[in-house]
């Protein structure tokens, strides 16, 4: 579903990564824990089409990224910290303005479905400047899966969010997760992390240093694995 | 959904967030009218209102549109909203012409309505006149709106945002300024409509130009 | 026997400029005659002119590398649009400056808004916002902004010249005196200005090469630095 191959970015001088493989298979959820100033957030907004990589080769759902830029975009959905929300719409409002940007047919059905999934059916109607930053990140999951895409990525998206509403993230990242969705997501808390991934990795100073399924690590540990990575190749 | 579809659904979603607000369409309406008010302290009481009317207006509305095209982009900027429509499947140059028709409608708007005012405090009669005035207003705010965009895209990325777009617009839309000027002065003067041909002709020239060059150089400005 | 010293292009380049600039000064002053209604000051002309030419090739290179830049997304575009522009910047202040210095005793006015003045003062203008943005971007952005500027002013000045133009002769006003030099220049004059012509030209290529391998310095400078740098914040 994701490959990436020998995968650079570099800003002006500076490297920011320096060779990224990876091949993720359809349903596969992969957590990146990384220090500040890893590439995280470059790295997903390369995968996102946001930003152009300087070199290397990315494939996502058999697309060739460089080529088919808009393709891709279809069938890829992003939550990050900020919630991408006009707070001046309703929640159905926002809704409504993405599904017309992603030509959804059924579109009222659809919206009413997903806000009911996110549990915040009762306040479509309300302006989203009025939603509490929980209810706004809810939102803006409802947002990312409103065209229903086959590969999600998450840019840290507990930053931010009460106890409250990190638990009912989880859970809705169970949910997202079940229907055979592929996802890559980068936090620095290795607690969130590690609970619902397939597949873990570090990223350091632009390079993927640690790759492995979470059957072969010792979570109760991994606090030290994360350490001694990050040390190694500082 | 066709190109335009979809241009225009950028639109309206500038639209209804703006209805709720009216933050864009006021702040630049209240600043024209402020800018007339000091105009008239700086000049000579007895100035005839013929001569000074053209000038003052489109300081007041080039200054009021910078505002405007300011706030447009900032307020992309709040929740990173920006990055979401960036994330949808619509080419880049749909966003342009869709960002920059709501621009356009707002300073129109603020234009049309500041313009009335305007007539009363220079004492001037211009309904007979307001076809040939609107369509000058019309294209001179069509080739401000078009560069603006682009680089209101531009200035809201940098340390200096506010100040950066009129230093970069100014010099740019001086052959707007001028045009507009020196047509509105024709009108006010109650000349027939061929003497102002050949401005008319430079500020469509204008926004031919760099509507092209903003639609075709906008995908570089908004890439990460 | 000492090896014999080696010359860079640049070196050469620069041993050129030195020339012709010599050769340039002697002709301004020893050679050319006195134009007879202005004086001499009119020899300021022979700087006035060339640096005009000057700051235009330069913002010329800068649209045509800003282009090459967006299509190619290589680095040493992008260096050599910001040397441009910056060299551009600083012929075109001199222009800005000879101006007013040769209106003045000619024409009684420091400053007139013929057309030609006009277009190098907003040309002045624009790259200085060019340098300003260059300054002020977010740096992942700065090049392809500035790009994007660069091309869009470029394609601006046709339209500037033409509407200060119409400007001025649509609303006539008393205008004072011609471009002197323009016409009937004596043939010594011609000859003194091309060679000064050339002579800034040389320096314009001069300057951009030094410019240009400064700023390859630097960057290796900073990926020198990178590589000893171990940036990595502890996270909790």
């Amino acid at each position: 579903m994701v490959y990436i191959q020998n995968l650079t970015k570099s800003f002006g001088n500076f490297k920011a990564l320096r060779g990224i493989n990876l091949k993720l298979e359809k349903g596969q959820f992969l957590t990146i824990f990384g220090p500040n100033g890893a590439g995280k957030t470059t790295l997903i907004k390369i995968l996102s089409t946001l930003m152009k990589p300087t070199s290397g080769v990315i494939k996502i759902a058999g697309l060739d990224l460089r080529e088919d830029g808009e393709s891709v975009r279809k069938q890829i959905g992003v939550i990050s910290h900020s919630t991408y929300l006009y707070p001046n719409l309703t929640a159905y409002e926002n809704l409504k303005f993405y599904g017309k940007m992603y030509d959804l047919q059924n579109l009222p059905a659809t919206i009413e479905r997903v806000l009911e999934e996110v549990g915040l059916k009762d306040r479509m109607h309300d302006l989203v400047r009025t939603y509490s930053r929980g209810m706004q990140q809810r939102l803006s999951i409802a947002r990312a899966i409103l065209h229903d895409p086959a590969v999600m990525f998450l840019d840290e998206p507990y930053t931010g969010l009460d106890l409250h509403a990190a638990e009912m993230l989880r859970d809705l990242l169970q949910t997202v997760h079940t229907r055979e969705r592929t996802v890559i997501m980068t936090t620095h808390s290795i607690s969130q992390g590690l609970e619902v991934s397939d597949l873990v990795g570090i990223l350091v100073r632009g390079k993927l240093v640690y790759l492995e399924p979470i059957g072969k690590i010792d979570t109760q540990d991994f606090g030290k694995t994360y350490f001694y990575w990050v040390e190694q190749a500082g | 959904m066709g190109f335009f579809q979809k241009v225009w659904f950028i639109t309206w979603k500038d639209i209804k967030a703006e209805w709720r607000t009216r933050e864009i369409f006021s702040s630049m309406f209240i600043f024209a009218l402020l800018v007339i008010v000091i105009f008239n302290f700086a000049l000579d009481p007895g100035a005839d209102p013929q001569m000074t009317l053209p000038g003052a207006l489109w300081i007041a509305f080039t200054f009021a549109g910078v505002l405007g095209l300011n706030r447009s982009f900032i307020l992309e900027r709040e929740n990173e909203a920006f990055q979401g429509l960036l994330l949808c499947p619509v080419d880049r140059g749909i966003i342009y012409l869709g960002k920059m028709l709501g621009s356009l409608l707002f300073m129109s708007l603020a234009e049309l309505i500041a313009l009335p005012i305007f007539m009363v405090f220079f004492n001037l009669n211009l309904l007979n006149l307001l076809p040939e005035l609107g369509l000058v207003i019309l294209l001179s705010t069509l080739g401000f709106i078009s560069v603006g965009t682009l680089f209101s895209a531009m200035s809201i990325h940098t340390k200096t945002r506010e100040v950066m777009l009129p230093v970069l617009l100014f010099p740019v839309v001086v052959p707007v300024i001028i045009g507009a000027v020196k047509a509105t002065d024709r009108i006010l003067a109650q000349k027939p409509l061929s003497e102002i041909t050949s401005w008319l002709h430079l500020l469509i020239a204008f926004d031919v130009i760099f509507l092209v060059a903003s639609f075709l150089t906008f995908e570089f400005v908004v890439e990460e | 026997m000492k090896p014999m010293p080696r010359y860079t292009p640049i070196d050469l380049i620069g041993w050129a400029t030195f020339l012709t600039m010599t050769l340039g000064l002697y002709l301004i002053f020893m050679y050319a005659p006195t134009e007879q209604k202005m004086g001499i000051v009119q020899r300021i002309f022979y700087f006035h002119l060339p640096s005009a030419w000057t700051s235009f090739l330069a913002f010329f290179v800068v649209a045509v590398s800003s282009f090459l830049y967006l299509w190619r997304r290589e680095r040493k575009w992008d260096r050599i649009a910001y040397a441009s522009a910056e060299i551009g910047v600083v012929f075109c202040s001199l222009v800005l400056l000879t101006g007013p210095i040769w209106a003045r005793p000619v024409w009684n006015v420091w400053w007139t808004w013929d057309p030609r003045l006009t277009t190098t003062l907003i040309l002045w203008l624009m790259y200085v916002g060019y340098l300003m943005l260059r300054s002020s971007s977010e740096s992942s952005k700065t090049s392809r902004f500035t790009a994007v500027f660069g091309i869009l002013a470029f394609l601006d000045v046709p339209l500037v010249y033409m509407s200060t133009r119409w400007w001025r002769t649509i609303h006539p006003k008393p205008v004072i005196g011609g471009e002197p030099g323009s016409s009937g220049l004596a043939p010594e004059m011609a000859l003194t200005l091309i060679v000064c012509l050339l002579a800034f030209t040389l320096f314009y290529i001069y300057l951009m090469a030094q410019r240009i391998s400064l700023e390859k310095l630097k960057d290796e400078i900073e990926e020198i630095k990178q590589n000893f740098e171990t940036p990595v914040e502890r996270s909790k």
